[in-house]
């Protein structure tokens, strides 16, 4: 595995334009591929993986949804995630590219409807004031749907749930989205950061793509950490953005003791870990990791829908318990019951909040094991 | 070979299925169906009529058998 030098070109953060004109004269024209499914070569061959946090392979996708007629193209800028800032940064930035990345997906699959969806802001008026500029540059226009502020509502099936005028809630999955989406239709659902990345790889192509990054995870991809916006080439040694016990992936992400590993799916498996959608973080000086997970955990059982039976009872059954542990109030046995309850939610619901949830507290329970045992005896070593 | 799917939006924990397929499934400490072995309901062909019956009596209609 190679990874590259920190101080890279950015790709995406450096394509900021202040309107179409500035964005025409860095970028020229959408580099139209010339029809349904002509760019799924480049974008397997570029190996572009979904940048939202599943980490899903994008030509795949777009493979899937371009054999359907009428298919849809969603592009997901809701970023619901607490702590993450880069889909904002982008959209304000940079709304052009990726508007061009939403036309060229469009292109790619013979989609006939195409939306953007994003929580009211700044980001959302520059991608309503950038769509006023592109007309007759748009082959379909793009519609702008409001993204409520709530942790699941970045779910993909909930993104469809809110573009149909439903509440903003993870659906039943007997269909996958690819095959039955918007009101039953075919539907590409992608990052917008991953637009971007798609406009950058028709207008530069695979091999300049695979420059950064690694071999088997190449390119860059948005990191946030404390707020600040960074373009990294996946790979990048995690001690260069952070110090530290550090928590990687947002909150349904991992706790590593130290950030010894590099930012990129296959260097985080081993620990249990991904790289998400890019957000990190690191556990403040002076902090008690059991006290700030148990205050994360809280969050995210009040975040859940409160659809399905295991995640409405077991997240704030677990959150109850680690808040306990936190509190040096925890029964003796708390770790093995807190590896119950996430047992019992892992898997078992419309969405992944569950599972990302029990990752988070299986990951504090070993990073945090010492702390765990000061706990439950009364201690705290901060 | 068919697994169970449930969907955990419709599921009330009511409970009858795990009365009419035990060899599957048991409840879990809020009553919802769970998995004797974990994760996915793998249903053998010796229990397939059992679990066609489930999926009907379901008064909430959240089980479905899906082909694999």
């Amino acid at each position: 595995m190679t990874t590259m030098d920190t101080r890279v070109q950015p790709r995406l953060l450096d394509a900021a334009a202040a309107d179409l004109g500035e964005h025409h004269r860095g970028h020229g024209p959408i580099p139209w591929q010339g029809g349904v499914g002509r760019m799924i070569g480049e974008l397997q061959s570029a190996g572009l993986t979904g940048r939202g946090g599943a980490g899903f392979p994008t030509w795949r996708k777009v493979a899937e949804v371009a054999t359907a007629a009428r298919a849809v193209v969603v592009a997901n800028g809701a970023e619901t995630e607490p702590g993450s800032r880069k889909d904002d940064t982008l959209l304000r930035r940079c709304p052009h590219l990726v508007l061009d990345g939403v036309q060229l997906l469009v292109e790619a699959t013979g989609a006939d409807e195409a939306y953007l969806y994003v929580k009211p802001g700044d980001a959302m008026a520059s991608v309503r004031h950038a769509l006023t500029e592109r007309h007759g540059w748009d082959r379909v226009a793009v519609r702008v749907v409001a993204a409520p502020n709530r942790f699941v509502a970045g779910e993909e099936s909930a993104v469809l749930a809110a573009i149909a005028g439903r509440p903003a809630r993870p659906a039943d999955k007997w269909l996958p989205v690819v095959h039955s989406g918007l009101r039953g239709r075919a539907t590409l659902v992608q990052n917008v950061e991953t637009c971007a990345h798609v406009a950058q790889i028709a207008r530069n192509g695979a091999r300049w793509f695979r420059g950064l990054g690694t071999r088997d995870e190449p390119g860059t991809m948005l990191v946030t950490v404390h707020g600040a916006v960074r373009e990294v080439p996946i790979g990048i040694a995690l001690s260069e953005l952070v110090t530290g016990p550090v928590l990687v992936g947002g909150y349904h992400g991992a706790w590593l003791s130290s950030p010894a590993p590099h930012l990129s799916r296959a260097a985080l498996a081993p620990f249990g870990a991904a790289p998400g959608a890019g957000v990190l973080h690191p556990l403040a000086p002076g902090r008690c990791g059991l006290v700030e997970t148990a205050a994360i955990t809280r969050y995210l059982a009040g975040e859940s829908a409160g659809q399905c039976g295991p995640c409405r009872n077991g997240l704030p059954a677990t959150a109850a318990l680690l808040s306990a542990l936190a509190d040096r109030t925890a029964p003796p046995d708390a770790v093995h019951r807190l590896d119950h309850l996430t047992g019992l939610v892992v898997g078992r619901g419309a969405c992944r909040h569950p599972d990302g949830t029990a990752r988070l507290i299986r990951s504090t329970l070993t990073v945090f094991g010492d702390e765990v045992r000061l706990h439950l005896a009364g201690r705290c070593s901060r | 070979m068919t697994t169970l799917h449930i969907d955990w939006t419709a599921c009330h924990g009511r409970g009858l299925c795990a009365e009419l397929l035990p060899e599957l499934l048991a409840t879990d400490p809020w009553g919802y169906p769970i998995a004797r072995t974990g994760g996915d309901v793998d249903v053998p062909a010796e229990l397939h009529a059992d679990a066609v019956t489930a999926t009907k009596f379901c008064p909430r209609l959240a089980l479905r058998l899906r082909a694999r």
